[in-house]
C-alpha cells in the first residue's frame, strides 16, 4: 500500500475510510485531492469532520473535573497563534495596507528630484489605465501563459490518464513521475539563464541545428517576438506540467472505478472512456488547475526577466506585468507601482474567489 | 465464441499499441525534461575555447578548472552559496516549526476566534508576495533592514500554505487523545507541542521543509529588491548579474558551472527525497 505515502498510515486510512477507491487504487502514491477540497468548507471540518477531535474533547471533558481547567487550556490556542499573527501583520498586512495607501499619492523620482508624496486621489489609477503600457503587458503575460498552458494541460491529461489507467499497467511510473516533476523545483532564473546561453547565437542549439543542416546561419531566438515568447512559454510548460499531471492524476484516481468497469463491459474504447467519463468528471479539478495556473501566470517574472535581461525585448513583447511592477519599484516610482499592485491584487482576489466557489460547490 | 475471441485479441493488440505509444511519448517527454541538465553538466566540463567550437555530447576535463575560476572570479559566488544556504535553511526551519504551531493552535484548541482565523488564513493564501512588495520594501527601509538577510528569513514564519498542509496532516495523524494523555501526565502545553506533536508531525515537516527550502533557494524577486552589497547577495541575484554583464567577456565554461551551482543542489536533494516530494505535491497543491 503505497498510499500511506507520508509514512503514516493515518492519512491513507482517513482518505480510505472516506473514499474507498483510494485504497483500491493504491498504486498511485498521491493523496486524494478530495481531502484538500474538503478542507475548504469554511472551516466546518475542524469541528465536525474529524473523529479524533471529537474523541479528544470527550476525553477532556471526562478527564478534567474542573471546568476552569479546560478554559485555561484553550487560551493556549491564542498563545500558539501569536507568532503567525505577529509576523503576518508586520510583514504582510502592513505592507499590503501601505501599498494601497501609496497608490493614492504622487511619489516618484525625476532625475535627482524627489516629487511628492502628494495626495492625488485616483490619478495614479487613471494614469496607469490610460497610459496603455499595462494593457500591452497584460496581453503579453496572457499570451505567454496560454502558450504554455495549452500544451501543459494536454500533456498532463494524457499522462494522467495513462498513469491512472489500470488496464495499461505501465511500468516505471514512479521513475517517470520523478522525472516530470524535477523541472518544477529548479531555480527559474538559473533555468532561464541556461536557456539564454543554449539558445544564444553561438550556443549549442544553433550549433546543433546547423550541424544537422536545418539552419544555414544562426537564428537569433531572442530578437524575434514569436521565438522569445515561445521560449518563455516553453520553459513554463517544462517547469509546470509535472505538477499539473500529479494534480490531475489525483483527480482521476478519485473517479469511481465502477464507472470504468461499466464502460468496459459496454465495450467502450479507451478514447470514449476518456472523453465521456474521465473528462466530464474531472471538470472541477480542471477548472481549479486552470485558475491556479492563471494566478501563477500573472506572477510570471523570473523567466522572462532573466531571459531578456529585464528589458522584455524584442519591442517589449515579452514584458510581463510583474516585470513592469519591478521596474517601477526599482525606479522608486511608488505611486504607479502602488496602483499597479492594487490592480494585480484585485485580479488575484477575483480568481481566488472563483477557486473557492468551485471547490465549495464540489463539496456540496 | 470465435467472435468473442477475436474481440479479445483485438483489444489485446490495442492495449499493446497503446502501451508502446505511451512509452514512446513518455520517453520523449523525459528526454525534454532531462536533456537540459545533461547539456548543462557536459558544458560545465568544457573549456571556453572548446565551447566556442560547437556542441559535442562528450564531457571534457575542464570541470575543476572552471569551478576554480568561478570561485575565484569577479562574482562573489562563495558568498552567494553561503547566503542562499543560510536563508533557505533558516526559512525552512522557522516556516515548518511555526506553521506546525499555528496549525496545532487551530487543531487542538477551541476558542472563539478559531473559525475566523482558519477562514482568514485560507483567504490570504492566494495573495502573491509581489503585490505587497512595495509596502514591504518601504517597511524594510524604515526598519533599517535593507541589505540584511533577516527580511528574507523571518516572514517565513507566516506561511499560509504550509499551515494548511500541516493542519490537514494533523486532521488525519494527530489524535487529540495523545495530547490529552500528555496533559494527564502533567506536561505543559508548550512542552507537549515540542516533545509530542513535533515528532509526530515529522513526515509532514520533512515534506514542507523541502518545499520551503527549494522555493526560498529559488526566490529571485524579493531578494533582488532588498539585497545590494556583494557580501549579501544570494545565488539568483548573481545569476541575474551574470546575465546583465557584458556576456562576451565571460568564460562560457564558468557560466555553465555557475548555473550548475544554482541548480544541482536542489536536483540532488530532490533525487534523494523524491519519494516524499512527489507524494507531497497533491496535498500541498495550492502552490504556484
Amino acid at each position: 500500500m503505497r498510499a500511506c505515502s507520508v509514512g503514516r498510515p493515518g492519512i491513507s486510512y482517513r482518505a480510505g475510510s472516506k473514499m474507498p477507491w483510494i485504497s483500491a487504487f493504491a498504486s498511485g502514491s498521491v493523496i486524494s485531492e478530495e481531502s484538500k477540497y474538503a478542507m475548504y468548507a469554511d472551516g466546518e471540518l475542524s469541528d465536525t469532520g474529524s473523529l479524533p477531535a471529537e474523541l479528544g474533547r470527550e476525553v477532556s471533558m471526562s478527564g478534567k473535573k474542573k471546568r476552569g481547567k479546560v478554559v485555561s487550556y484553550n487560551k493556549w490556542g491564542y498563545i500558539f497563534l501569536i507568532p503567525f499573527v505577529l509576523v503576518y501583520v508586520i510583514f504582510q498586512l502592513i505592507p499590503l495596507v501601505t501599498t494601497i495607501y501609496n497608490s493614492f499619492f504622487e511619489n516618484y523620482r525625476q532625475g535627482l528630484m524627489q516629487v511628492g508624496p502628494n495626495f492625488v486621489g485616483f490619478d495614479n489609477y487613471k494614469a496607469i489605465l490610460t497610459n496603455g503600457d499595462m494593457w500591452v503587458y497584460a496581453q503579453n503575460t496572457f499570451i505567454m501563459w496560454i502558450l504554455g498552458f495549452i500544451p501543459q494541460i494536454i500533456v498532463s491529461l494524457l499522462l494522467g490518464a495513462w498513469f491512472s489507467d489500470t488496464r495499461l499497467r505501465l511500468k516505471g511510473t514512479r521513475f517517470f513521475k520523478t522525472v516530470i516533476y524535477l523541472p518544477n523545483l529548479i531555480m527559474a532564473s538559473a533555468f532561464s539563464m541556461l536557456f539564454f546561453t543554449l539558445f544564444s547565437d553561438g550556443g549549442p542549439i544553433n550549433s546543433i541545428l546547423m550541424q544537422i543542416g536545418i539552419l544555414d546561419s544562426p537564428y537569433s531566438f531572442l530578437s524575434h517576438a514569436g521565438s522569445a515568447r515561445g521560449l518563455v512559454a516553453f520553459m513554463n510548460f517544462i517547469m509546470w506540467f509535472g505538477n499539473t499531471t500529479i494534480l490531475l492524476m489525483a483527480g482521476m484516481m478519485g473517479i469511481d472505478t465502477a464507472l470504468f468497469e461499466a464502460a468496459e463491459v459496454d465495450g467502450a474504447t479507451s478514447t470514449q472512456v476518456f472523453f465521456r467519463i474521465t473528462l466530464p468528471l474531472l471538470k472541477p479539478i480542471l477548472i481549479y488547475v486552470m485558475i491556479t495556473s492563471l494566478i501563477g501566470g500573472l506572477q510570471m517574472f523570473d523567466v522572462p526577466q532573466i531571459l531578456t535581461n529585464g528589458t522584455g525585448d524584442p519591442m517589449r513583447s515579452s514584458m510581463t506585468l510583474i516585470m513592469y511592477l519591478n521596474k517601477h519599484l526599482f525606479s522608486k516610482n511608488y505611486g504607479l507601482a502602488g496602483a499597479l499592485s492594487v490592480f494585480l491584487f484585485i485580479i488575484t482576489a477575483i480568481l481566488s474567489m472563483l477557486v473557492y466557489r468551485f471547490s465549495n460547490r464540489k463539496e456540496a | 465464441m470465435a467472435n468473442n475471441n477475436g474481440q479479445q485479441l483485438k483489444k489485446g493488440m490495442n492495449i499493446h499499441v497503446r502501451r508502446t505509444l505511451a512509452y514512446i511519448v513518455l520517453a520523449i517527454i523525459s528526454f525534454l525534461c532531462l536533456c537540459w541538465f545533461y547539456i548543462l553538466v557536459i558544458n560545465a566540463t568544457r573549456s571556453h575555447a572548446d565551447l566556442q567550437r560547437g556542441f559535442t555530447p562528450i564531457p571534457s576535463s575542464f570541470l575543476a578548472k572552471n569551478m576554480n575560476g568561478v570561485l575565484h572570479g569577479t562574482l562573489p559566488v562563495f558568498y552567494g552559496l553561503m547566503n542562499s544556504l543560510i536563508v533557505s535553511s533558516l526559512s525552512a526551519v522557522l516556516c515548518t516549526y511555526f506553521s506546525a504551531m499555528t496549525a496545532y493552535a487551530i487543531h487542538a484548541y477551541h476558542f472563539k476566534m478559531k473559525r475566523f482565523m482558519f477562514t482568514f488564513i485560507l483567504m490570504i493564501m492566494m495573495i502573491p508576495t509581489q503585490v505587497t512588495a512595495l509596502g514591504f520594501v518601504q517597511l524594510i527601509d524604515k526598519m533599517h533592514l535593507r541589505d540584511s538577510l533577516i527580511p528574507l528569513i523571518v516572514p517565513a514564519i507566516a506561511a499560509p500554505i504550509t499551515f494548511f498542509y500541516m493542519k490537514q496532516y494533523m486532521e488525519s495523524a494527530l489524535p487529540l487523545a495523545i495530547v490529552e494523555s500528555a496533559r494527564i501526565d502533567g506536561a505543559g502545553e508548550f512542552k507537549t507541542f515540542n516533545t509530542i506533536v513535533i515528532p509526530m508531525m515529522k513526515p509532514a515537516i520533512a515534506v514542507q521543509a523541502i518545499f520551503t527550502f527549494v522555493s526560498s533557494w529559488n526566490n529571485y524577486f524579493t531578494p533582488a529588491l532588498i539585497l545590494n552589497s556583494d557580501k549579501r547577495k544570494t545565488l539568483p541575484i548573481l545569476i541575474a548579474q551574470l546575465r546583465s554583464a557584458d556576456f562576451l567577456k565571460f568564460d562560457m565554461g564558468q557560466v555553465y558551472v555557475m548555473v550548475a551551482f544554482s541548480i544541482l543542489p536542489v536536483v540532488v536533494i530532490y533525487l534523494l527525497l523524491s519519494k516524499f516530494i512527489v507524494q507531497g505535491v497533491a496535498m500541498g497543491s495550492v502552490k504556484g
